[in-house]
C-alpha cells in the first residue's frame, strides 16, 4: 500500500493512523539494528499525533492529505524537542525548540513523523560514512551504503519502515541515495519549499525534497510541503504547483535531451539503463534527440568550492557558546578551538578548512569569484539547452550502490559520485531520479529527469511513464 | 590644545546608530533597550541551527531616510557575512553590507560652515553584549565572561564619513550634526550614554602639504566628549611619536576615559581576515521609486534648516540661546516656539521655557500649545512671575488644562502694581547705598533688589515689572 | 598545482578555529591540493566579464512587515546552553577585544 492509497483510507476511517504508526514502528524495530537508519525514534510522538488523527477521523474532521501517513524526516530538519544531531557530534542532545516549516506543513497535512534518520555529517558525504553514529546499510544489500548524504531517508523507505521521508539535497543528497536504493527522490527548484528548519550545509545550494516508492506518493509529499513561506526569504514567492492532477499528462509532443555528459563513465548496465528510458519515453511520444553540454564537466569544481565555502561559514556558529558540545579551555577562543576539534569528523573539517581557504584574502578571486562565474555559465547552459528541449535525461549516478570503504581514503573519488546530479544544485533547477533497470549485482539503477526551474509536474509525469512501463 | 606648527591632523568618523524600528533587523524579536538579559531572542537572533534571516521593511526606509538626508545616492544593494568569531556574534558572522552599500556618496554640511563628505551609510546587524565577571586573586583562566543576546541583530546603520575632518573640535561638531540629522529623520534616538548612537575615529597626521599618515582606528567612543579628547590625545601622540624619530603603526586603539589616553587593542598584522562574501540567505534590495519616494515624503526639514527659522524668530541670537535651540530642535519641540511668534508673543521667553521646562518634562502630550503661548503671554505680560510661569507649566505637562485656570487654582494673585511699588519704596528706604549706587547707573544693582523683591513677596513678583519700578524712581 | 603549503594549511585551521596535529596537517595539505588541483580546469577558463551568480534565482526586496512576533521561553534558551549564569550565557573569558 503506497502513502496515497494510505491517507485515502485512514481519511474515510477503514484504517486506524494509530495502526499505520505500529505497524511502521514494527519495521523500525524489526531492522534498526542492522542497518542503522533511524538516530532517534519518537514512539510516543508518533503515536500521540496518529491518535490525534484518528480523532479528527472520528470527529468528522479531514485530517488533511497525508492523514495517517508515517515519515521519516532526515536529522538536519529541527523537530520542536526532537533530538537533532545532523549526525555530528558537535550536537549531541540538542532539541530545538521550534520546528521546520516542512515539519508544520507535513503535521497540518496528518503525517506522523517517526523519528530523525541517519545522515553524512551535517550532509557533507555521499554514502552515510561519514556519520558520527555510524553508516546506514543499504536495505536491499547490507554490504554496500544506501548513498548520501540522506541515506538513512532513503533506506527508511526501501526498507518499507515509512513510505514516505524527507531528505534534503545540496549536490545529489537525496536523487543519489534514492538512485542507489531504488526508490523515487525528487530535488525541487531552489526556493519551491521553505529551508526554514533546515540546519543549513550550503544555503544556496540546499533544497528540501520528498523520498518514495513510487512517483505517485512523492508528488503528493512534494505537493504538501511547497509554496512560499514568508520565514525564508529564498522562498519562491508562489503557492505549491500542482503536481497530483499532472500524473497522468505523459510525454506526448515532448522533446527531451539525453546528455552525453550525463553518461561519461557510467557503468555500461546504467548507460544502458537510460538508453532503454529514452526508448520508452519515445514509443509514450515523446521526441529523443541526444545533445552535449560541455559545461557540465566544471559543475564539480565549482561546487567543490561554492558549497565547502558556505558551509565554512555556517558552521562557524558550532562554537561552543550557545548550544550542543563544549569542551572547556582556559579562554574562549581555546574553547572554540577545543570543542570544534572534538566535535567535528574529519570529513566536515576538511571542508570547513576548504571552504576558509577559498573564502581568505588572495584567493578569494581565484577560487570562489571563479567559481561564481563557472556557475553563471552553468545556468546559462542549462537555459540553452532548455531552449529546445523540456527536459534532459541522464543517469543519476555513475555506478550502483557501492561497498563500506571502498571511496571512503580518497575524498575526491566519493566526490566523483555526485558528478551528475551537481550541475542541478548549481543551477537551482529541478531534477529528480527514478528506479529504472537493474545492474551490478542486480542492484537498481536510476534515471535522472531534468527540467528548469519550476517543471517539476513536467518531470513528474515523465517519471510515471517510465515507472508504469518497468512495473508493465 | 592644538598641534605643533605645521602639522595637521586627519580624521574620518564611523558612526554605528541602531534604528528606533520596532524588531531587530532580521526577526520579529523587540528592539527595545534594558529589557532583561535574553528575553528578546529567537531561533534567527541566536543563530540557531536551521534559522534563517528575514529583512525588517522599516530598517531598510530609515536607512534611506538617512541617505536622503545626507544627500547620498541610494542605489540598489546586497548583504555580506563578515566572518570572525566572537561569543557577542551567534552565527560567528555578521550581516553587513560591502562592496554596493545602500547609501553611497553625500555630505553635511556643519554649523560652522564647513562640509564633510559621506563616503557611505550601510545596514547591519548589531552583535550582543558580553560582560566581564573579573575575579581578582583567582587562578588564571578562573573569571568568566556573561553574553546576553537582546541586542543581537538590532538594525544599525554605519555612516563612514570621509577623511574631512582637520581638528577635533570639528570631529564633535561633525558629531553632534550627524546627531541631530539622525534624530530629525526619526531613525535613531541618538543616545550615545545606551548606546545607541557609538562613534569609532580613524586618526592620522601630517606635515602640511604632505600625503596622508598612517592612521589609527580609536573603537567605540561613546561620548561627544571622549570623541573630542581621545582624538586630540592620538593626533598629539603620533605627532609627538614622528618627531623623536618614531614611525606611527597602523593599529587599533582603545581609549580609557580615566586615564585620557589611547592604547593598543591590535596591531594591523593581528586583523582578522573576514572572508566576506555574499550572504545567500537574503536577496538584492533594490528599492523601487514609490518606495524611496513614500521615505521622502515622510522626511521633515533637517535641524540646519529648523535652527535657521528658529534664529530668524529671535534675530541676534547668545550663545546661551543657540544652546537652547539645538536642545529643542533635538526634541523637535520647535513648534511652541512658532506658535508663541504666530500668536504675537514674545519668543526668547517662549525659546527658554521649551528648552527648559518641556525638555525636562519628557512627556508634553498633555500641553497644547495654546496653553503653552498664553502661559508665555502672562509671563512675559507681568501677570505671573517667572518661577510662577514654571509652576503653572509643570501642572499643564503633567495634567493638562488651561493657565488662567491653574493660576487661579494655584492662588497666583497678580501683586497689584500698588503693592508692588509700596514694596520696592520700603526696599529702597531700607538699603540707601545700594538705591545710590543703582541711581548713579551701576546696572547690576537691579538684580540685587529684584532679588529682595522676590524674597519678600515669596516669588510672586514679576521681574520685569519691578525694573520697571525701580527706573519710574531713578 | 595549487601550490598550497604545510603552512597556509595551518593558517587556515586558525582562522576556521580548529587543532590539527602534525599527521592531519600533513594530510590535509595533501588533500586539499588534490581538490585544488581538480579546480585548476576551472582557473584556465577566461571568465572575464561574466557575472558572478551567487543566488539562483533573481528576486529581490523580500521583506517582512516591523511588527513583533513572540521571542522564546528564556529557560527554555538557557536550559540548552553548555553554560548559563544571571539569565546569561557563560563563557571562558574573552581574550582581547572590547566587550
Ligand atoms: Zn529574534
Amino acid at each position: 500500500m503506497n502513502a496515497t492509497t494510505m491517507a485515502e483510507r485512514v481519511r474515510r476511517g477503514e484504517i486506524a493512523a494509530t495502526a499505520l504508526a505500529e505497524e511502521s514502528l514494527r519495521a523500525i524495530r524489526a531492522r534498526n539494528e542492522e542497518l542503522n537508519v533511524f538516530l532517534h525514534v519518537d514512539e510516543d510522538g508518533a503515536l500521540a499525533t496518529a491518535a490525534r488523527v484518528d480523532d479528527a477521523v472520528a470527529r468528522g474532521e479531514d485530517p488533511g492529505r497525508l492523514a495517517g501517513v508515517p515519515i521519516a524526516l532526515k536529522d538536519n530538519l529541527c523537530q520542536v524537542g526532537i533530538p537533532t544531531t545532523c549526525s555530528s557530534r558537535i550536537l549531541e542532545g540538542w532539541r530545538p525548540p521550534y520546528s521546520a516549516t516542512v515539519v508544520e506543513r507535513l503535521l497540518d497535512a496528518g503525517a506522523v513523523p517517526m523519528g530523525k534518520t541517519n545522515l553524512d555529517e551535517f550532509a557533507m558525504g555521499s554514502s552515510t560514512e561519514t556519520s558520527a553514529f555510524g553508516p546506514t546499510r543499504n536495505p536491499l544489500d547490507p554490504s554496500r551504503v544506501p548513498g548520501g548524504s540522506s541515506g538513512g531517508s532513503a533506506a527508511a523507505v526501501a526498507a518499507a519502515m515509512t513510505p514516505l521521508a524527507l531528505g534534503s539535497d545540496t549536490g545529489g543528497s537525496i536523487r543519489q541515495p534514492a538512485a542507489l536504493c531504488g526508490i523515487v527522490g525528487v530535488k525541487p527548484t531552489y526556493g519551491l519549499v521553505s529551508r526554514y528548519g533546515l540546519i543549513a550545509f550550503a544555503s544556496s545550494l540546499d533544497q528540501i525534497g520528498p523520498f518514495a516508492t513510487d512517483v505517485a506518493d512523492a508528488a503528493l509529499l512534494l505537493e504538501v510541503i511547497a509554496g512560499h513561506d514568508p520565514m525564508d526569504s529564498t522562498s519562491l514567492p508562489e503557492p505549491a504547483p500542482s503536481l497530483v492532477a499532472h500524473l497522468g499528462d505523459g510525454v506526448a509532443g515532448r522533446r527531451i535531451g539525453l546528455v552525453r555528459e550525463l553518461l561519461d563513465g557510467a557503468d555500461e548496465a546504467i548507460v544502458a539503463s537510460v538508453r532503454r528510458a529514452a526508448s520508452v519515453l519515445e514509443a509514450a511520444g515523446a521526441t529523443v534527440v541526444e545533445l552535449s553540454i560541455p559545461e557540465l564537466h566544471l559543475g564539480l569544481s565549482a561546487y567543490y568550492l561554492i558549497a565547502p565555502a558556505e558551509a565554512s561559514s555556517n558552521l562557524a556558529r558550532y562554537d561552543g557558546v550557545r548550544y550542543g558540545l563544549r569542551i572547556n579551555d582556559e579562554d574562549v577562543t581555546a574553547m572554540n578551538e577545543a570543542t570544534r576539534t572534538a566535535g567535528f569528523g574529519a570529513e566536515v573539517k576538511r571542508r570547513i578548512m576548504l571552504g576558509t581557504y577559498a573564502l581568505s584574502a588572495g584567493y578569494y578571486d581565484a577560487y570562489y569569484g571563479q567559481a561564481l562565474k563557472v556557475r553563471t555559465q552553468m545556468r546559462d547552459a542549462f537555459r540553452r539547452a532548455y531552449r529546445d528541449v523540456d527536459m534532459l535525461l541522464g543517469a543519476t549516478t555513475p555506478s550502483v550502490a557501492f561497498t563500506f570503504g571502498s571511496k571512503t581514503n580518497d575524498p575526491m573519488a566519493m566526490y566523483l559520485s555526485d558528478v551528475f546530479t551537481i550541475p542541478t544544485n548549481l543551477a537551482g533547477e529541478a531534477a529528480l531520479s527514478v528506479p529504472f533497470g537493474r545492474g551490478e549485482a542486480d542492484l537498481p539503477t536510476g534515471v535522472q529527469l531534468l527540467g528548469p526551474g519550476r517543471s517539476e509536474a513536467r518531470l513528474l509525469a515523465a517519471a510515471k511513464v517510465l515507472e508504469d512501463a518497468e512495473r508493465g | 590644545m592644538a598641534l605643533p606648527e605645521g602639522w595637521e591632523m586627519v580624521v574620518g568618523l564611523e558612526v554605528h546608530t541602531e534604528l528606533r524600528t520596532a524588531t531587530k533587523m532580521f526577526c520579529g524579536c523587540a528592539n527595545v533597550f534594558g529589557a532583561e538579559a535574553n528575553t528578546n531572542v529567537c531561533p534567527v537572533c541566536l543563530g540557531l541551527p536551521g534559522s534563517l534571516p528575514v529583512l525588517n521593511e522599516r530598517a531598510v526606509s530609515m536607512a534611506m531616510a538617512i541617505g536622503m538626508a545626507l544627500h547620498a545616492t541610494i542605489a540598489p544593494s546586497t548583504f555580506h557575512r563578515k566572518n570572525y568569531f566572537y561569543p557577542d556574534m551567534p552565527k560567528d558572522f555578521q550581516i553587513s553590507q560591502y562592496d554596493l552599500p545602500i547609501n553611497s556618496g553625500g555630505y553635511l554640511d556643519l554649523p560652522d560652515g564647513s562640509r564633510v563628505r559621506i563616503e557611505r551609510a550601510h545596514l547591519e546587524e548589531d552583535t550582543g553584549k558580553s560582560t566581564h565577571l573579573g575575579v581578582s586573586g583567582r587562578i588564571h583562566g578562573a573569571d568568566r565572561s556573561l553574553v546576553d543576546y537582546n541586542r543581537s541583530g538590532v538594525p544599525l546603520v554605519e555612516i563612514v564619513s570621509g577623511p574631512d575632518i582637520r581638528s577635533a573640535a570639528q570631529a564633535r561638531l561633525y558629531a553632534s550634526e550627524l546627531r541631530a540629522v539622525l534624530i530629525a529623520t526619526g531613525a535613531s534616538d541618538g543616545r550615545m550614554e545606551e548606546g545607541s548612537m557609538r562613534i569609532d575615529a580613524n586618526v592620522s597626521v601630517r606635515r602640511s602639504g604632505e600625503p596622508f599618515g598612517t592612521r589609527c582606528e580609536i573603537k567605540n567612543l561613546n561620548s561627544l566628549r571622549s570623541l573630542h579628547r581621545a582624538i586630540e590625545f592620538e593626533a598629539q601622540r603620533q605627532v609627538k611619536l614622528i618627531e623623536s624619530g618614531g614611525v606611527v603603526r597602523q593599529e587599533t586603539r582603545h581609549w580609557d576615559e580615566t586615564v585620557g589616553a589611547t592604547s593598543t587593542m591590535r596591531v594591523k598584522e593581528e586583523a582578522e581576515d573576514y572572508r566576506y562574501f555574499r550572504e545567500p540567505d537574503l536577496v538584492d534590495l533594490a528599492p523601487s521609486a514609490a518606495w524611496q519616494q513614500r521615505v521622502a515624503d515622510a522626511l521633515g526639514p533637517m535641524p540646519a534648516e529648523r535652527r535657521a527659522a528658529v534664529v530668524a524668530l529671535l534675530g541676534e541670537v547668545s550663545d546661551a540661546q543657540r544652546d537652547a535651540i539645538d536642545v529643542v530642535i533635538d526634541l523637535g519641540l520647535e513648534r511652541f516656539v512658532h506658535a508663541t511668534h504666530a500668536a504675537g508673543g514674545d519668543v526668547a521667553v517662549a525659546l527658554a521655557r521649551v528648552a527648559n521646562e518641556l525638555a525636562a518634562a519628557g512627556d508634553v502630550s498633555k500641553l497644547t500649545e495654546d496653553a503653552f503661548v498664553a502661559t508665555v503671554a502672562m509671563e512675559a505680560g507681568g501677570q505671573l512671575s517667572a518661577t510662577q510661569a514654571k509652576t503653572i507649566l509643570a501642572d499643564l505637562l503633567a495634567s493638562g488644562g488651561e493657565p488662567r485656570a491653574v493660576a487661579a487654582a494655584r492662588g497666583f494673585e497678580q501683586l497689584s502694581a500698588d503693592s508692588l511699588g509700596g514694596i520696592v519704596s520700603a526696599l529702597i528706604d531700607a538699603n540707601p547705598d545700594e538705591w545710590s549706587r543703582f541711581r548713579d547707573g551701576d546696572d547690576k544693582l537691579a538684580q540685587f533688589f529684584i532679588g529682595l523683591v522676590m524674597r519678600e513677596t515669596k516669588g510672586r513678583a514679576n521681574g520685569k515689572a519691578v525694573i520697571a519700578e525701580l527706573h519710574a524712581r531713578r | 598545482m595549487s601550490g598550497l603549503t604545510r603552512a597556509e594549511v595551518a593558517h587556515v585551521a586558525k582562522l576556521a578555529r580548529l587543532r590539527l596535529s602534525d599527521e592531519e596537517l600533513d594530510l590535509f595539505t595533501v588533500q586539499l591540493a588534490r581538490i585544488l588541483d581538480h579546480a585548476a580546469d576551472m582557473q584556465s577558463l577566461d571568465l572575464t566579464g561574466v557575472v558572478a551568480t551567487a543566488h539562483p534565482y533573481d528576486l529581490i526586496n523580500v521583506v517582512r512587515e516591523d511588527v513583533v512576533r513572540p521571542s522564546l521561553d528564556r529557560d527554555a534558551v538557557l536550559a540548552a546552553a553548555p553554560d548559563a549564569e544571571d539569565g546569561c550565557f557563560a563563557v571562558p573569558r574573552i581574550m582581547g577585544e572590547e566587550s
